[in-house]
């Protein structure tokens, strides 16, 4: 498999706080990459400096052979790496179809200095494509609702659906089920999961949860302390001690507590 | 615009509006580098400085007449050079004619990536910017497209008076405007030209009503239409439209 990201040597400090160091990650396409580890330990940190938002202090970041280190969001998104957001970040006072035909004209529109006046935002292509998607990840009885209104796993699922429709060929999800109750989590991840395997996107996911790691990642990342300390596959990673004593835990048989019994 | 029709006696109305509205659009877009940083009350503040900084300039020039201004050279129309009744009529036309092309022009922006933007933009900058889309360059050609049709307006509006003095640059002109636009509500061009007509005639009938208590009026209506109306007289259209798709 061809390599579509390579991360070399990437390191973010804030002035003496080291927050991200000695990461060095190559991605094949069409993986499916879990991202672990406890708050502050970088995941965010990473993510924000592959899609430009954060620029790193040292080391390289190569997408599909291109070097985009430190290059403005808005370039690296017109390369095609999308991103969703831990908080939904849609357009609350538009409805589900004009959130999703914005994003879709948006990534259709022609370039140049005025190539965002002189595409049309309900062109024919773009309305059939925010369709495809809304169908794609199952919100149409939705289609016409405010998004002001949503319940919490619909405003996700356009979430990523927006960043979905520009057909991106890498997506970076950043805690796809925040907020979202552990009933609804496998049921969304599903949706997500499937609609990104149809359209062949390789991706990147923050989770906390790791039952949905070892059950929808190819490979996981371990993050601790801004650096990765484990790098394989969903069984690998979450048996390695280091990752159980630092950020899962190490499972213990529960065991009745000796007062317990009488309470 | 009006300075070149006195000072090297050009006075064709045609280049003079276009030249108007190419002027202010220079302003803007330099003006614009500056303002498309800032959001909200501090975008609103800092315009309103600078037209505070111009005002100053203009009323300390002596040599543009100080706060009396100066008059505007006749204009002529391709050579045609009417006069009295026939000179108002032919800038009555020429107003209808610049206002029906900009507002087709301004429908046609609407309709487009960078028109349609502006709700989205209030919405969440962050989701905009990573849809690959500059919010700074979206929000400088507002300015820029804001800045050609003041332009153009001023023009006409000299033209018309036949007189420009600093109070045309007086905050209070802006303020104006910006009834028109709370009265109107923002995105729509026809509800641009009924929320002017409203204004002017609200305008006219609360000077010939209660001479004294105008502004009072004015802004009792303005109170009323933010309580009643926060989206302006153009939702009330879409308000209508929607109670009509409701009854079967």
């Amino acid at each position: 498999m061809s390599e579509i990201l390579a991360v070399r040597d990437l390191e973010k400090t804030f002035g003496s706080l080291v927050a991200a160091r000695d990461i060095t990650v190559s991605v094949p396409v069409e993986q499916t990459v879990g991202v672990i580890g406890a708050n502050g330990a970088g995941k965010t940190t990473f993510i924000n400096m592959i899609t430009g938002h954060l620029t790193p202090t040292k080391g390289t970041i190569l997408f599909e052979g291109e070097d985009i280190t430190g290059r403005p969001s808005r370039e690296i998104c017109r390369r095609g790496i999308s991103r969703s957001f831990q908080v939904a970040q849609i357009f609350p006072s538009l409805t589900v179809f004009d959130n999703m035909c914005m994003a879709a004209a948006i990534a259709r529109r022609r370039g140049g200095l005025f190539g965002s006046i002189a595409t049309p935002l309900h062109s024919e292509a773009a309305i059939a494509e925010a369709n495809a998607t809304i169908d794609l990840f199952q919100i149409a009885r939705y289609r016409d609702t405010p998004a002001s209104t949503l319940p919490q796993g619909v405003r996700k699922l356009l979430d990523i659906g927006m960043a979905v429709v520009g057909w991106p060929r890498l997506l970076l999800l950043d805690e796809p089920t925040s907020g979202i109750s552990i009933e609804e989590k496998f049921d969304l991840m599903q949706v997500v999961m499937s609609a990104l395997k149809t359209r062949r996107i390789t991706v990147l996911f923050v989770e906390h949860d790791m039952e949905i790691v070892g059950r929808f990642a190819d490979r996981v990342l371990a993050f601790y302390d801004g650096t990765v300390i484990a790098d394989g596959t969903p069984h690998a990673t979450l048996d390695d001690p280091r990752v159980q004593e630092l950020i899962t835990g190490v499972r213990v048989t529960p065991r009745p507590a000796a007062g317990a019994a009488h309470a | 615009m009006a300075l070149i029709g006195r000072w090297i006696g050009f006075t064709d109305a045609f280049a003079l509006v276009l030249l108007g509205g190419l002027g202010a659009g220079i302003v803007a877009a330099l003006v614009g580098v500056l303002l498309a940083r800032y959001r909200e009350i501090f975008f609103a503040m800092l315009s309103l400085a600078l037209s505070m900084i111009l005002y100053g300039v203009l009323v300390k020039t002596e040599s543009l007449g100080s706060t009396d201004g100066f008059s505007v050279a006749t204009p002529t129309f391709l050579g045609y050079a009417p006069h009295g009744v026939a000179l108002g009529l032919a800038l009555y036309w020429l107003t209808l004619a610049v206002g029906a092309i900009s507002a087709l022009l301004i429908g046609a922006y609407f309709r487009s990536v960078a028109g349609s933007l502006a709700a989205p933009i209030r919405d969440s900058e962050i989701r905009v910017e990573f849809l690959g889309v500059s919010v700074t360059g979206i929000i400088h050609t507002k300015v820029i497209i804001a800045g050609v049709l003041g332009g153009l307006g001023g023009a006409l509006a000299a033209l018309t008076i036949g007189h420009v003095d600093p109070n045309m640059a007086y905050w209070t002109t802006s303020g104006g405007f910006v009834f028109v636009t709370i009265l109107a509500g923002a995105g729509s061009v026809a509800a641009a030209f009924v929320g002017s007509l409203a204004f002017e005639a609200l305008r006219s009938l609360a000077v010939d009503v209660m001479p004294g208590l105008w502004q009072m009026t004015l802004g009792s209506v303005l109170l009323l239409t933010i309580l009643f109306l926060p989206d302006g007289l153009g939702s009330l259209a879409k308000r209508v439209r929607r109670r009509a798709e409701a009854k079967p």
